[in-house]
């Protein structure tokens, strides 16, 4: 399960090739990304909304983004002048492969094929000029932001630094302004600063140019080893320091509800919730490296229940307050755990992933079938489940219920850590690295995974719980294979292993998608992508996870 | 002489219920908790299974017309099973990893099928040279799913090649993701219809029973399929080369075999195989949506894991076997149990049979065992 482990001695080989090749390929891949952004309905998507106010549309932007990042890599070594004309060589390539699209529109019938594919939006990519002027324009823009790439990237390293973090800040405040635009609207004291940066709904041109400076501003002003340098101070300042830190992130996280309104309380919640179940997924694959793609199941079962056991309804068996059914649904999901477990942990690495994975999607056409309507409700569900009451309040709203994840969440934290610290946890350890090793070692293979499994399921079924109080109903519709690889996903993103990765990644994962709200159902799509780039890229997450020889 | 060795052997060899006693013995002994745990479940879904079977016969709810035409949808689903077994098989034998990106692959030729169809209906090849366009219908989504699996390949598994993790897993989940939503962005999120292959609707007298011709076509070109990746895999250079990579990746490096050609080639292979099983099942079933690949895949799977995994003949094997028993499973032993709706549980029949491979006989039913490491 870790990432070195060399299996074979055979290497590829890597040819050496003619220095115009490496451009030439580059802007063919950047051309193509531009061209899929378009067809894939992204364009579309971002097109409603504007960078800047009638300037320049987010759906232009992202197209001009697929060409930077293109000329970026294309011009990453050489002098000025070859990385100027490598860049120009890109961003043309990139821009001829783009003007094929064009062509497009004359095929016949090419809107029963690519939905998007309509003449509006063959009008919004030639700026309403006609095909051929607006490909000329296309190329023309693809050479100047290659050259222009390139001679940024010749640029010595603090202006350099200066011209890239500017873009960044103007796309990332570009891409949040919906949710700055709000977060500013709340409080009148900065109403000014809104005026400045923001028109109706987009950045005005003189607050992108601020929003540039101000990016180039924080990038000239970096300490020189980056953000590495940084954050050890903050951490590492002594005792006091990092107690006062880790005060302040309680504040935070225990006064943010309060502050922000519903539907970020909302956000935070489903962020918690989404934590608290990559929590679980961590302690079988990030502990015992055991793939899990049904752990959905767990989290249906934990839902279903609180459902049967709270919910107003004639198929509910009884009629408990929610914190008299949190602990059965959590036994209970532990018990299923258990008992699917002894079966399928006997099979190990991908089998065990479609095992668990044939396992989640048993339970879900279960639950569905007509076969057990009378006992779980079938595709219509069961609802009117009763929310979290006590001392003569109802947690109904979204930031009370938040609270409950939050001290769930922060169990789980103690639970796993003190797990993964103790021979249990060491024990896994050496059950990730190699079983049969472990084994021989005299290490119970099946109790440990068993364990780790149970634990693990016992986690997503406090989650169900929370989502079928929080949500008042259950549906089978809700307990999609979608959920294991999302969980799995964030895991994958935060850091396999690693408990603060797990609500790291579910901030970045579930967090950030839902503030982008322009990119829809596109998200998963995104979720896919970061799947792929970050097992490329930093296979072992945002937060490494400590290495069990540092744990001493 | 022979009679003397004769007599020592019937004295050394214990006799069979003997044998038998000695074995229960030894597994008794060496059993855990664990594994009497299972015998029990193995007996108990033995003893259900077969309640079920005996209590739909005697009570004889289903004609025999109806369990004919149960076997011949069985063998139909089947040999689409079996065709998207082969790919699994094949990159599993290879690279001892399942392409979880393989079901979408598919899907994503039925796509392709789908446009060239319309395109050949519109020109009304379907009517005039049926058999021509659906050849031509399968070569294009081969050829789209072929093109695809080679993406995946480069993506997913090549530059995890030398490193053994869960690292090409978790990346072709990215990728089977990413090739859903795009076939959803791109084509909607309604479903699409096949046209209908006219010359080929209606059904042929097969002993007195109505079998629909699509259903026999379909069965038919599975199997010539098949046979044609048989020969590939045995008698051909390429199918060598690929035998010897399945067996010693750095051995068969030494012997001159160039072995990132021979991967990008299995799943090339497999791609295309999976693109005409995309069209089988597209040509039986008429709707086709982004998101159909992915459990197709996951059953395709199970259809290899049943026959015994890197073993070819056996994935058609595993793939029929699948096939019948989705098929005939919920009449035949669900709707004994007096289990309602049955139907609608045919895919539960067909996981469990998955999970019940994957723990009772993960070697499957041709393979040999697979030894830990390789697993």
């Amino acid at each position: 399960m870790s990432f070195e482990i060399v299996t074979s001695s055979y290497r590829l080989r890597t040819r050496r090739r003619a220095p115009w090749q490496a451009p030439l390929r580059i802007g063919l891949y950047s051309g193509a990304a531009a061209v899929y952004l378009v067809l894939v309905g992204l364009f579309n998507a971002l097109e409603q909304q504007s960078l800047i106010e009638e300037l320049f549309p987010l759906g232009q932007a992202a197209l001009a983004a697929c060409l930077v990042v293109g000329c970026f890599f294309a011009t990453r070594e050489g002098r000025l002048a070859t990385r100027i004309a490598s860049g120009a060589l890109a961003g043309t390539v990139a821009a001829l492969v783009f003007d094929l699209l064009f062509l497009l529109q004359y095929v016949p019938d090419i809107r029963q094929v690519f939905i998007v594919a309509a003449p509006r939006l063959f009008r919004e990519l030639n700026w309403g000029l006609g095909d051929p002027i607006g490909a000329a324009i296309a190329v023309a823009a693809g050479a100047l932001i290659g050259a222009t790439t390139g001679a940024v990237a010749a640029l010595p390293l603090r202006p350099r630094r200066a011209v890239w973090s500017s873009l960044i800040a103007l796309v990332a405040v570009g891409a949040f302004e919906e949710v700055l635009i709000v977060a500013l609207q709340g409080a009148s004291a900065l109403k000014p600063l809104r005026r400045l940066i923001f028109a109706y709904d987009a950045l005005s041109p003189i607050g992108a140019l601020l929003v540039a400076v101000a990016g180039a501003a924080v990038a000239a002003s970096w300490p020189r080893g980056g953000v590495k340098t940084l954050l050890p101070a903050a951490l590492q300042g002594g005792p006091h320091r990092r107690r006062a830190l880790i005060v302040l992130l309680w504040a935070a996280l225990l006064l943010s509800p309060l502050i922000v309104n519903a539907y970020y309380a909302q956000v935070l919640l489903l962020i918690g919730l989404y934590g608290l179940m990559a929590m679980g997924l961590n302690v079988e694959l990030g502990f015992a490296g055991l793939v899990d793609l049904g752990f959905v199941a767990f989290y249906a079962i934990g839902a279903y229940t609180v459902a049967l056991l709270t919910s107003n309804n004639p198929l509910a068996i009884a009629d408990l307050s929610f914190w008299a059914a949190l602990p059965l649904a959590i036994a209970t999901a532990a018990t299923a755990g258990f008992i699917f477990g002894l079966p399928v942990l006997r099979v190990r690495g991908d089998y065990l992933a479609v095992a668990t994975l044939s396992l989640g999607e048993i339970v879900r056409v279960l639950v569905s079938s007509d076969a057990l309507k009378h006992t779980l409700g079938g595709a219509q569900g069961i609802i009117e489940i009763a929310k979290p009451a006590g001392f003569g309040l109802t947690l109904g709203q979204p930031w009370q219920i938040y609270y409950i994840v939050l001290a769930l969440i922060v169990v789980a934290w103690v639970v796993s850590r003190n797990l993964d610290r103790s021979y249990i946890g060491r024990a896994w350890a050496a059950v990730k690295g190699d079983e049969d090793v472990a084994q021989t070692f005299g290490i119970d293979l099946v109790g440990y995974k068993l364990l780790s499994y149970t634990v693990g399921a016992a986690f997503a079924g406090a989650g169900g719980a929370v989502f079928a109080t929080m949500i008042g109903s259950v549906y089978p519709a809700s307990f999609q294979l979608l959920i294991s690889i999302n969980v799995l996903a964030i895991l994958v993103v935060g850091g396999l292993g690693s408990i603060p990765g797990a609500v790291l990644g579910a901030a970045a994962l579930i967090g950030v998608p839902e503030l982008l709200r322009e990119f829809g159902e596109f998200r998963y799509l995104l979720t896919g992508i970061v799947l792929i780039l970050m097992m490329r890229l930093r296979p072992q997450g945002l937060v490494r996870a400590r290495s069990p020889a540092s744990r001493a | 002489m022979a009679e003397e060795i004769g007599a020592a052997a019937a004295t050394i060899v214990p006799s069979l219920p003997t044998r038998l006693r000695q074995r229960w013995a030894d597994w008794y002994r060496r059993a855990t908790w664990v594994d009497l745990f299972l015998a029990v479940v193995r007996i108990v879904i033995l003893v259900a299974v077969c309640a079920g079977v005996l209590n739909t016969l005697v009570s004889q709810r289903y004609s025999a017309t109806e369990w004919f035409s149960f076997i011949a949808f069985g063998l139909t689903i089947g040999g689409i099973y079996a065709l998207i077994a082969l790919g699994y098989t094949m990159v599993y034998g290879i690279l001892r990893m399942i392409n979880f990106a393989h079901g979408d692959v598919m899907a994503a030729g039925t796509f392709a099928g789908y446009f060239a169809a319309t395109v050949i209906d519109r020109h009304g090849l379907i009517d005039s040279a049926p058999l021509a366009a659906l050849v031509g219908t399968m070569i294009a989504a081969a050829a789209c799913s072929a093109l695809l699996s080679l993406f995946v390949e480069r993506i997913a598994y090549r530059p995890f090649l030398h490193v053994r993790s869960l690292a090409p897993l978790i990346c072709a989940i990215g990728v089977s993701f990413v090739i859903e939503y795009s076939l959803r962005g791109f084509f909607g999120t309604g479903n699409r219809a096949y046209p209908d292959w006219r010359p080929f609707e209606g059904s042929i007298d097969i002993a007195g029973v109505g079998v629909p011709k699509l259903q026999l076509l379909s069965i038919t070109a599975a199997i010539v399929l098949m046979l044609a990746l048989h020969v590939v895999v045995n008698h051909t250079r390429l199918g060598k080369a690929m035998r010897a990579v399945s067996e010693d990746r750095d051995a068969a490096a030494l012997c001159g075999i160039d072995v990132g050609k021979v991967i990008t080639l299995t799943f090339v292979l497999g791609g295309a195989l999976a693109g005409v099983a995309g069209v089988l099942y597209a040509l039986v079933f008429k709707q086709i949506a982004a998101f159909t690949g992915f459990f197709l895949g996951i059953k395709g799977f199970g259809a290899a894991v049943l026959g015994g995994i890197g073993n070819v003949p056996g994935a058609m094997i595993g793939g029929f076997v699948l096939g019948l028993v989705e098929s005939t499973g919920p009449a035949l032993f669900l709707d004994g149990l007096g289990i309602a709706a049955p139907f609608q549980l045919r895919d539960v029949v067909a996981f469990s049979m998955l999970v019940m491979v994957l723990v009772f006989r993960p070697q499957g039913l041709l393979g040999e065992r697979l030894a830990a490491k390789r697993a």
